[in-house]
């Protein structure tokens, strides 16, 4: 009977998360515009001297100024800046001359590629190897996650990254070096989503493809081994709690196979909190992550904003810490999406 | 009573903790028919830990170790584990305390119930929906359809328990153990899963143990009791009998126990012999 109810009711609940999420969404990212904006008011760095060097005459400097509308009440330059952002203009970068927008639109993508296939070889290598140590709990696999899991901690990225490229590149050529891929090939495919793995596999280039897949190997592990180290150290910890349930010892009772038993029953339970780690460590990914993006030359969204930041060009810094900030909060509703579709109690 | 369902002789379950070995159970010895045997005793005197060992869930790093642990003259200390997983669900099966922690909290009741009948016979899903479907009704569910697609935080605890217990007998097993089933439940609820789980055990001639702390319930559900204590088997007698139980601990559980016909006030307390735990 509260069949066709069930279907309104499921629509109307739908519009109200949306609606909902819109507004988490503009509340966040004001609140975020707003502190980036006012501390790079606040900061030692003039724009304007970023922009005409400190020997310009003075009637140089003031008219740059009034362009950049300095001149006016901080509270009006703020309205005014939120009032472009909202149309996706955060003026121009002054390293690169473009639009700020457009440099986004040209890092973004790198980092996305790197920080996606690195979640998931986390997500891949990191959940079993969390399974096994906590069922073979006290094991000499244990003790090899838990080594696994304190190196991935401890040791340096970025001399990790170097000693890779030693190896396997210099070494053992196995993989290709920094960049993201060979100039013979890049203009083999014109860049549509920007991803490279992608762009070159649907215009067919498979040497290519081939080629940017043996460039982006080595710092994809790199970032995957240490997602895996994060993500197997914590599903190994859901996991041990969801072990000692009771209901665990109800599937044994019902004579289930020991591998239904962990993970099906077990596995699924822990997936819950799961989640949120992965969403986390995924987007400390996104941010992208400045140092294997140096050692490798991988022009990503970390590298931009670091080098942004050395350069005082605060219009790209502002740009790149909101596009963070929509990441995170749309990381957010996708986890709490993928929340209530595992666990029953949360919907 | 030919050949016992269950015949246990001299059952021990020893922990071995870095602080030592400690010895949960210490020489069980019971014989068990298609009867009902419940088994008595406060927390920490092993009763639970005698099913489990029965069951051949010991939890690690306990060890196992009798003269004869036998189930319908299968060896379960020497059966492989292939054997001992048939066994389990299939013809032993138990139902525990609290639906609320021994239900999988992610998965419908349906398809627990489904997955317990398909884990022990060669059944369609088809066949083992129905399966299920006539198990909920057999527990006396109001709506069995509705409740089969809820999930188990969606069910009171006492509806919990009966789908606990649909799922534990939907295979038909010879040997049910009930380890303190009714303890969560609240008592005019525990009767009526009691009623049930009764109606069941004799309509489908099963052999029943059931483990509580409650002797009084024991005595009114049991042909026979077992009292233990520390880990032994202290007394045995025939439920009806109880009054005549010759053992000190057993004499003392009795004499606390609240009467209508002489108040005595305040109610003894148990006064522990050292002696009783050697």
């Amino acid at each position: 009977m509260s069949r066709g109810g069930g279907h309104v009711g499921a629509l109307r609940s739908f519009l109200k998360k949306v609606a909902q999420f819109v507004i988490v969404l503009a509340t966040t990212l004001l609140g975020l515009v707003a502190v980036t904006f006012f501390i790079g008011r606040v900061v030692p760095i003039d724009p304007v001297i970023a922009i005409v060097g400190d020997r310009a005459p003075a009637h140089v400097y003031e008219r740059v100024r009034q362009e950049l509308g300095l001149d006016r009440p901080l509270i009006e330059q703020f309205v005014i800046y939120v009032k472009k952002a909202a149309t996706g203009d955060f003026g121009n970068s002054v390293l690169t001359t473009n639009p700020v927008m457009t440099d986004i639109i040209n890092v973004f993508p790198a980092t996305l590629e790197l920080a996606t296939l690195g979640t998931i070889i986390g997500v891949i290598v990191g959940i079993p190897l969390g399974v096994l140590a906590a069922v073979k709990r006290g094991s000499l696999l244990d003790q090899f996650v838990r080594v696994l899991g304190l190196v991935g901690y401890s040791v340096p990225i970025f001399w990790l990254g170097l000693m890779g490229l030693l190896l396997f590149y210099a070494k053992l050529g196995w993989v290709a070096g920094p960049g993201r891929i060979d100039v013979t090939y890049s203009y083999l495919y014109t860049p549509v989503t920007g991803i490279v793995l992608l762009d070159t596999a649907m215009q067919g280039q498979w040497d290519a493809f081939w080629d940017a897949v043996s460039h982006v190997l080595l710092p994809a592990c790199l970032l995957g081994y240490f997602s895996l180290a994060y993500i197997s150290r914590m599903t190994r910890s859901f996991m041990l709690n969801e072990l000692a349930q009771e209901y665990v010892i109800a599937a044994r009772v019902k004579g289930l196979s020991e591998l239904r038993v962990i993970w099906r029953h077990a596995l699924r339970n822990a997936a819950v909190p799961l989640i949120t780690v992965i969403a986390l460590s995924y987007a400390n990914l996104l941010e992208g992550s400045v140092l294997t993006e140096t050692v490798f030359a991988w022009p990503g969204l970390g590298q931009y904003i670091t080098n942004s930041l050395q350069n005082a060009d605060m219009n790209a810094v502002l740009g790149g810490t909101l596009v963070i900030g929509t990441v995170f909060v749309l990381l957010n509703l996708v986890s709490d999406l993928l929340y209530r579709l595992l666990d029953p109690r949360t919907r | 009573m030919t050949k016992p369902l269950l015949d246990v002789e001299d059952l021990r379950v020893r922990f071995h903790l870095r602080t030592g070995t400690v010895e949960a159970v210490r020489g069980v010895t019971l014989q068990l028919g298609r009867e009902r045997l419940g088994i008595v005793g406060e927390s920490g005197s092993g009763k639970s830990q005698t099913g489990r060992a029965i069951l051949g869930l010991t939890p690690p790093p306990g060890e196992v170790t009798a003269k004869r642990l036998a189930f319908d003259g299968i060896d379960l200390l020497t059966a492989s584990k292939r054997t001992l997983r048939t066994l389990r669900g299939g013809r032993i099966s138990m139902v525990m305390q609290d639906p609320k922690y021994s239900l999988n909290p992610v998965m419908t009741i349906g398809e627990q119930i489904i997955e317990a009948y398909q884990a022990h016979a060669k059944a369609g899903r088809g066949e083992a929906r129905d399966k299920a479907l006539a198990m909920l009704e057999a527990v006396k569910m109001r709506d069995p359809a509705r409740v089969f697609s809820l999930y188990p935080h969606e069910v009171s605890g006492g509806m919990g328990q009966r789908a606990m217990i649909a799922m534990m007998l939907v295979t038909d097993p010879d040997l049910l153990i009930a380890d303190e089933p009714t303890s969560a439940l609240d008592v005019t609820v525990s009767m009526e899963v009691l009623r049930i789980l009764d109606e069941l055990v004799t309509e489908r001639g099963m052999g029943l143990i059931f483990i509580s702390h409650d002797l009084k319930l024991v005595s009114s559900f049991c042909d026979r009791v077992l009292v233990m204590y520390a880990g032994r088997v202290v007394e045995e007698l025939e439920a009806k009998n109880l009054r005549e139980a010759k053992h000190p601990y057993t004499q003392g559980l009795m004499r606390c126990l609240p009467t209508l016909a002489d108040d005595v006030r305040p109610l003894p307390t148990l006064n522990r012999d050292p002696a009783w735990a050697l």
